[in-house]
């Protein structure tokens, strides 16, 4: 079939002139969905490469991020991707690497310098394969409005309770909405909801792992109480909160009508350029106090190399570059909130991103529970949570119902491994 | 005299309801114009105020001149666009022609089978159209676009068409063949000066989704030199950040050409009709 | 003005060797099948395997009988399957009506401006779903203020509610956002079809004292019912492979709770993946193929009983 479609394509194109791919001895194209850093690599990343590698040309191709997934696999199974790609955390590089898309990476200069947890989001299950290297991670917590703080005399608060006492003193002083979250895209509720404070509640790594042991279920209640608290947040949010998608919250928020963002760390850079006021950060308050803290901090960002691409060894160069302390100073510098997950410690300017990951020092890290393993399969677990976490807040399904249907769809596919 | 009033009366009646619907179909066009001129905090702050000014700026249509190629990726999308026009209307009403015209042994098979175009999406078949483009050396150039979007408009166009053709008259043809016309002749002598308004119905038709397509260049021509502007503008939407300001000024900027071929296309409805008077 | 019950029985004079139907055929056919037909055959085709194992298996109809016995998936699409059909209730409603009546005012001769209304009634059809994606979600905003704040001039803003993000409002908001984008559709298929519509049969209609709405009605609407019957289907073909406007405005997962899920954006979610969710190409061509067959059956009645019966003039 594949044949006579060729036959028949060439048939009908024999007028058209034959698209010649200039062949320059090193040119690399770089798949990514980050078109939010069209202009660092361009302008800061790149060039650095580029002066200390003469004879390699390196060109950035970011696209739409919602369509990045389904466009790179579509290209790599035809052979037109770029040399290097940009991975997504867990199974989707996986998959990829499964199906020989990408190349393991175990020998390349410079791997070393990364621990195994970080390399865990590009790692086989048997923990003997790397296929992309770690670029940077994540953290989440609560980012708020210091000029608001101020005017309140609000203290940033430790405890759950102090924070609901927060919010209430803000909605009962009325000046500011007291957090900006919508439910309107979903993922706002689970990602800045129920992964920012759940850790906190089912104890990091502890509960991820017994869930994808199978001696926790989502239905515990380490699992259902983040939801309880979500429910709380309803009457903290803006009016027809329903219908707020994510920029509307960014821009509630830089604009100095809200107090309290729920957020991850990549808010940093975008909301430095755009608010007029002071910034200040707080990891998600602990139930009691004394109680250890637990972040999630996630490793979301990784590259790799295209098995079929063009110029391997060149690509290589770039990617033991990338693995290098001096790439990964560069890169946390200019993406603040983008945490490096290189071993050797890099010194960040950025105060707010400072204080992000000055929380690893006292809380324990996690990453988010659907990403690994229990992400696996159908209905996927991510997208469930977005899903049940968007109608806790709404009120139009009880905690307990919401791990129930996650619960359920999970026991639909997954078995542990014994 | 009371017909008269009754006529003024009607015509009244019917601006105002044309009036109102022009309003509703503006309103939102107007907004997206009105916002592509502010500065990111005055769209949020007064999305419906007018730029003064204070918040009057140009900084998303400078960002767009800035960022890339636009007029060359506008010619790109031009230049698919209505080659894919013109591939699709031959082709098409060829196509249609054969179909309504001629009784033939699977006609209304033939008829099926090229409509089955328009029930499933095309997007579908990606990896195997690309595996293809690949093959014949066509990823990154123009062609691969043309050709896709040439058979994507294809089945809507003969589906339109046939049924247009059927209302042009027999006797008209088959005085034609009397005077010894061939059937060449015929059809694009007799009929498609005839089915014009059709014609150019199928154009805007067409012309919508190939010029708003933002998978295909994607896929098949991301290369600088071949970006279309769709394409072009998406490198704004970012993954946390977008850039409204370039977005909307890129975007209202590529509703002019093709409102042009529209105003273009949509003038060929009134001189189908005096050119069909003439026969 | 002749009459023909049915085009294939009223067919022209018969010749031997008609070579230029071949010539007429070919270069649709051509074109049509090697990009098209044969990549979305190479698709389709895929609903009867599946992987096992890294390896793709023949698997028959298994496909078929998981997505309509097991429950998650067969309650997502008969979910979807139920959305879309609200969905293209409200546009044939809606928008055909709308369009249908926009085309018969416009068509009313010696109008003055009706290049000015046409050309802006058709704008919105024009734009990108990326725009409409942003600025109806803007209007809708119960944030920034232009609905409410607009419905507060008319003494109504107690009616006003995040319509988009409330499980029982958003796919009628949803619906009505893409009649408002495709009205201008309609309306240019039917002006075209009125325009159609020789002089001397509204003057005849006008001698008989056949005039306004009555002529409307008893001459018009007759002489372009085929191409109601043509918008009808394109309706209903566009709206069961509806995908991109749900898609800017509600997002992939077409929420809340799955309320505007309809077909096309659960087949691509299925076929593509979404964020964490794999692509699952094999059940993403079976959910497309009983799109396919779903529409295919729609499409065939159309053609096969509608249209063989409705009355065709000739002009």
């Amino acid at each position: 079939m594949t044949r006579l479609l060729k036959g028949m394509l060439f048939a009908t194109t024999m007028f058209a002139p034959a698209g010649a791919v200039l062949a320059q001895d090193a040119s690399l194209t770089i798949e990514s969905w980050r078109n939010d850093d069209l202009s660092i690599w361009q302008e800061k990343l790149i060039p650095a490469f580029e002066a200390k590698n003469p004879g390699i040309k390196v060109t950035f191709a970011p696209m739409a991020p919602t369509e990045y997934n389904s466009a790179v696999n579509a290209k790599l199974e035809a052979g037109t991707a770029g040399d290097l790609i940009t991975c997504r955390p867990f199974d989707l590089s996986l998959a990829m690497f499964q199906k020989g898309q990408l190349s393991p990476l175990n020998d390349l200069d410079g791997i070393g310098n990364f621990s195994d947890t970080a390399k865990s989001a590009w790692t086989t299950d048997d923990g003997k394969t790397t296929f992309c290297v770690p670029m940077a991670s994540v953290i989440h917590g609560f980012i708020y409005n210091k000029k608001a703080f101020e005017e309140l005399k609000a203290e940033v608060p430790k405890t759950e309770d102090e924070f609901f006492a927060l919010l209430d003193k803000i909605k009962a002083d009325g000046n500011y909405i007291p957090m900006a979250m919508g439910t309107k895209d979903q993922w706002e509720a689970a990602t800045m909801g129920y992964y920012n404070i759940g850790p906190n509640d089912w104890k990091g790594e502890e509960g991820r792992k017994a869930l994808i042991a199978g001696t926790q279920k989502l239905t515990d209640a380490d699992w259902v109480e983040p939801y309880k608290t979500l429910a709380k947040w309803k009457p903290y949010l803006g009016d027809g909160f329903e219908a707020q998608t994510y920029p509307d919250s960014q821009n509630l928020f830089t604009l100095g009508r809200a107090a309290i963002y729920p957020a991850g760390s990549w808010e940093i850079a975008p909301f430095k350029a755009q608010a007029d006021f002071e910034m200040g950060a707080f990891p998600p308050p602990v139930k009691k106090a004394g109680d250890t803290c637990y972040i999630s901090d996630h490793n979301d960002i990784g590259i790799g190399l295209n098995a079929k691409g063009k110029n391997p060894e060149a690509a290589k160069k770039f990617l033991a570059w990338v693995a290098s302390p001096e790439f990964a100073t560069l890169y946390a510098n200019s993406l603040p909130g983008f945490f490096s997950l290189n071993s050797t410690a890099v010194k960040m300017e950025d105060p707010l991103a400072q204080e992000f990951v000055s929380w690893r020092q006292n809380c324990k890290p996690t990453i988010r529970p659907s990403a690994a393993i229990v992400g696996r399969g159908q209905p996927n677990l991510d997208l469930e949570m977005w899903r049940v976490s968007a109608n806790v807040i709404n009120g139009t399904q009880t905690p307990e119902q919401a791990a129930e249907e996650t619960q359920k769809g999970l026991d639909s596919w997954y078995k542990p491994v014994k | 005299m009371a017909t008269a009033r009754t006529s003024y009366l009607r015509t009244g009646l019917i601006h105002l309801a044309l009036i109102s619907y022009t309003l509703i179909a503006l309103f939102p066009v107007f907004l997206t114009l009105v916002n592509s001129f502010k500065t990111r905090n005055a769209i949020f702050r007064e999305p419906m105020a007018i730029p003064t000014p204070s918040t009057f700026s140009l900084v998303g249509y400078e960002t767009v001149l800035k960022q890339g190629d636009f007029i060359g990726y506008f010619q790109n999308s031009l230049i698919v666009t209505v080659v894919s026009i013109a591939l699709v209307l031959l082709f098409g009403a060829m196509a249609a022609f054969a179909l309504s015209e001629y009784r033939f042994r699977g006609n209304l098979l033939m008829g099926l089978y090229l409509a089955l175009g328009i029930m499933i999406p095309i997007r579908l078949g990606t990896v195997a159209i690309l595996q293809g483009m690949v093959a014949a050396g066509l990823v990154n150039t123009l062609t691969a676009l043309v050709l896709v979007y040439t058979a994507q408009g294809l089945p809507l166009a003969i589906f339109i068409l046939s049924e247009f053709m059927r209302t042009v008259s027999d006797d008209l043809k088959n005085a034609g063949r009397i005077d010894g016309l061939s059937e060449y002749a015929i059809f694009f002598r007799l009929v498609l000066p005839l089915v014009r308004p059709a014609m150019a119905t199928v154009a805007v038709f067409t012309m919508i989704p190939i010029w708003n397509d933002l998978w295909f260049p994607l896929i098949l021509v991301p290369g600088e030199a071949t970006k279309t502007v769709t394409l072009g503008a998406q490198m704004f939407i970012g993954q946390f950040v977008t850039n409204w300001n370039a977005v909307l000024s890129a975007l209202s900027l590529a509703i002019l050409p093709v409102l042009v071929l529209y105003v273009i296309f949509s003038r060929q409805l009134i001189r189908g009709i005096t050119s069909g008077a003439v026969k | 003005m002749t009459e023909a019950d049915n085009p294939f029985e009223a067919a022209p004079i018969k010749r031997p060797a008609r070579w230029h139907i071949l010539v007429f055929l070919a270069p649709a056919f051509l074109v049509y099948t090697a990009i098209m037909i044969l990549p979305l055959i190479e698709t389709l085709r895929l609903s009867l395997y599946n992987l096992a194992d890294g390896q793709t298996v023949f698997v028959g109809l298994a496909n078929f009988i998981t997505l309509f016995s097991d429950p998650r998936l067969s309650a997502s699409f008969w979910n979807a399957l139920s959305n879309n059909l609200i969905f293209f209730v409200i546009h044939m409603l809606v928008q055909n009506p709308v369009g249908i009546a926009l085309a018969a005012m416009l068509s009313v001769s010696k109008l003055r401006f009706a290049t000015f209304y046409r050309t802006a009634i058709f704008v919105p059809t024009l734009l990108s779903f990326v725009i409409v994606g942003f600025i109806w979600k803007l209007i809708l905003s119960p944030i920034w203020g232009i609905a409410p704040g607009m419905m507060d001039w008319v003494g109504l803003k107690w009616a006003f509610a995040p319509w988009l993000g409330r499980a029982d409002s958003a796919l009628i908001t949803v619906s009505l956002i893409s009649v408002w984008q495709y009205v201008g559709i309609p309306m240019m298929l039917i002006y075209a079809a009125l325009l159609n519509i020789p002089d001397e049969v509204l003057e005849a209609a006008e001698c008989d004292g056949i005039t306004g709405w009555s002529q409307f009605w008893k001459i018009k609407l007759p002489l372009i019912l085929p191409s109601i019957g043509i918008i009808s289907i394109l309706t209903f073909v566009g709206n069961f492979n509806a995908f991109d406007l749900i898609y800017t405005v509600q997002g992939a997962l077409a929420g809340p709770d799955g309320s505007t899920d309809i077909l096309g954006t659960l087949l691509y979610r299925t076929f593509f993946g979404f964020q964490n969710q794999m692509g699952d190409r094999s059940m993403g061509a079976t959910i497309a193929t009983v799109m396919f067959l779903i529409i295919l059956a729609g499409v065939s009645l159309y053609l096969f009983v509608i249209q063989r019966r409705m009355r065709r003039y000739q002009f």
